[in-house]
């Protein structure tokens, strides 16, 4: 598979649409798109939602390898690499070769960001991706790394999680710090890939309806030519099922 | 390795110049004695003098029980098998074979990465995803390649471990049964590790002989290997 012909950079010709957000953690991004969602779902869509890192198959080992802090940069990479394509096959690719909707809450630019700042090569992480599929839609939320910080620390989280605050790469002992530091490298990498891959860029400094305003116009226009499908009748009636949720950390 | 380099897109934050063992790696398909003629090299090295490890494929401190279990549920797709591989091999690369080879050590490979090549080549008929994905991985001193027909293979295999789903490839459906899709997913293998002993410059031994004259074969291919290399006898224990 050359650079040219890759799934991962031509439309796919499946009758569903996969729309994604990409962002880093403090964004906002997963609440805009469970706010499209809520939406979609309102219009009778049949919608299907995937997150980064949470497939079966490798969560519990990347969980492992965490602990234990023995995952090198390129493990890392691999392993995000092998939950994806588990996801893609069997969560993304059947809705929407049937037609369906389907939201990703992240997808292969966060690896193209963040395992580059971890140190793989920018050219090999492309080309591990290169069996995945170009979105229709891709949402970058960008904000400053001061709000990020701001919000994750008033938000429930209360503090930063060891890999989320990039600590594996020793940049300051202090954990606020290193967040900062680490993430502000992956803004630099993010607006790289806004432009190499023409993500949609979206203000995530906005208060929340004005950026979901914004986002339903957008998809909205997109879907125009989708004809929905779906097997069964009606609207599901109860919200919480809507969601995949992470099973106990 | 004083020449060590990368197959390809390589670890940009390691370099591999300095690592002054030597990597020798053993392919060859399911069932071949792979694992029995490195048990002999190794002994044979040490006796030597030469400190020596062995690593084999999937087993890795990170990947080995994710594996089996992947392996178990037999719903695995093309790519999260090849990458579960590869970040196998990731792991033991980072964590046994390059300190070792820093340390000077003979590091001896159960399969490396020609087998991930040619099991992601039968299923997809893509040959360069996977190399690109194994990128990062060295290249070897020297690659043994223990080739086999399919017909003496079914046989031994029979006679010993027998037939199980994964080295029948049931995963492709080739045949009605475990032993017809053995013979056709076996000499597909076969096939891709014989174009690529030739692409490679894989050392060819043939894998019906004796086990002795096989061990002798090996033995001869290894020695040019060695010159020059110092033993490492007094090198402090590697911690595994």
């Amino acid at each position: 598979m050359s650079e040219q012909e890759s799934t991962r950079l031509t439309p796919h010709p499946y009758p569903g649409k996969l729309i994604i957000v990409e962002g880093i953690d403090g964004s906002g991004k997963s609440t805009q798109l469970l706010l499209l969602h809520k939406w979609l779902e309102s219009k009778g869509h049949k919608v299907f939602f995937t997150v980064w890192n949470s497939s079966d198959l490798v969560k519990d080992t990347t969980k492992r390898g965490k602990k234990t802090k023995s995952l090198t940069p390129t493990t890392f990479s691999l392993l995000h690499a092998t939950d994806f394509a588990s996801r893609l096959y069997h969560h993304i690719l059947p809705p929407l070769k049937a037609g369906m909707l389907v939201l990703a809450d992240r997808y292969m630019y966060t690896a193209f960001a963040r395992d580059v700042v971890r140190g793989v090569s920018p050219d090999w992480v492309r080309k591990l991706y290169n069996f995945a599929i170009k979105p229709d839609m891709a949402f970058y939320y960008r904000v400053p790394i001061e709000v990020a910080i701001s919000r994750l620390l008033r938000g429930t989280r209360g503090q930063f999680k060891y890999y989320e605050a990039g600590m594996d790469m020793n940049l300051s002992p202090d954990v606020t710090e290193s967040f900062r530091l680490f993430q502000s490298r992956i803004l630099a990498e993010y607006d790289k890939i806004v432009n190499e891959f023409g993500l949609l860029t979206m203000d995530a400094t906005q208060d929340i309806e004005t950026q979901q305003e914004h986002m339903r116009t957008l998809v909205e226009e997109a879907l125009r030519s989708y004809k929905p499908r779906r097997g069964t009748y009606g609207r599901r009636t109860l919200f919480w099922r809507r969601f995949d949720v992470p099973k106990s950390e | 390795m004083a020449d060590g380099r990368y197959f390809g897109d390589g670890l940009t934050y390691l370099n591999p110049s300095d690592l002054k063992g030597k990597l020798i790696a053993v392919e060859g398909t399911d069932g071949v004695g792979r694992s029995t003629h490195i048990e002999m090299l190794q002994e044979w090295l040490e006796v030597q003098g030469y400190g020596v490890i062995t690593t084999g494929w999937t087993r890795s401190n990170l990947m080995s029980k994710t594996i089996e279990m992947a392996k178990a549920g037999n719903i695995l797709d093309r790519w999260s098998l090849s990458l579960l591989y590869a970040t196998d091999f990731a792991d033991r690369l980072e964590h046994q074979i390059i300190p070792a080879l820093r340390s000077g050590f003979i590091v001896l490979a159960d399969r490396y990465i020609y087998t991930a090549f040619a099991r992601d080549f039968v299923r997809s008929g893509d040959r360069n995803w996977i190399r690109d994905v194994f990128g990062f991985a060295l290249i070897p001193n020297l690659v043994c390649y223990l080739r086999i027909d399919v017909e003496t293979l079914a046989l031994r295999v029979i006679e010993t471990t027998g037939m199980n789903y994964w080295e029948s490839g049931m995963d492709l459906r080739l045949g009605t049964d475990l032993y017809d899709s053995f013979k056709k997913y076996q000499s597909l293998l076969i096939d891709e590790f014989d174009k690529m002993a030739e692409e490679f410059h894989f050392n060819v031994v043939d894998a019906r002989k004796s086990p002795e004259e096989i061990q002798e074969e090996l033995r001869g291919h290894i020695l040019p290997v060695l010159q020059g290399h110092k033993r490492v006898a007094d090198a402090a224990p590697l911690q595994a």
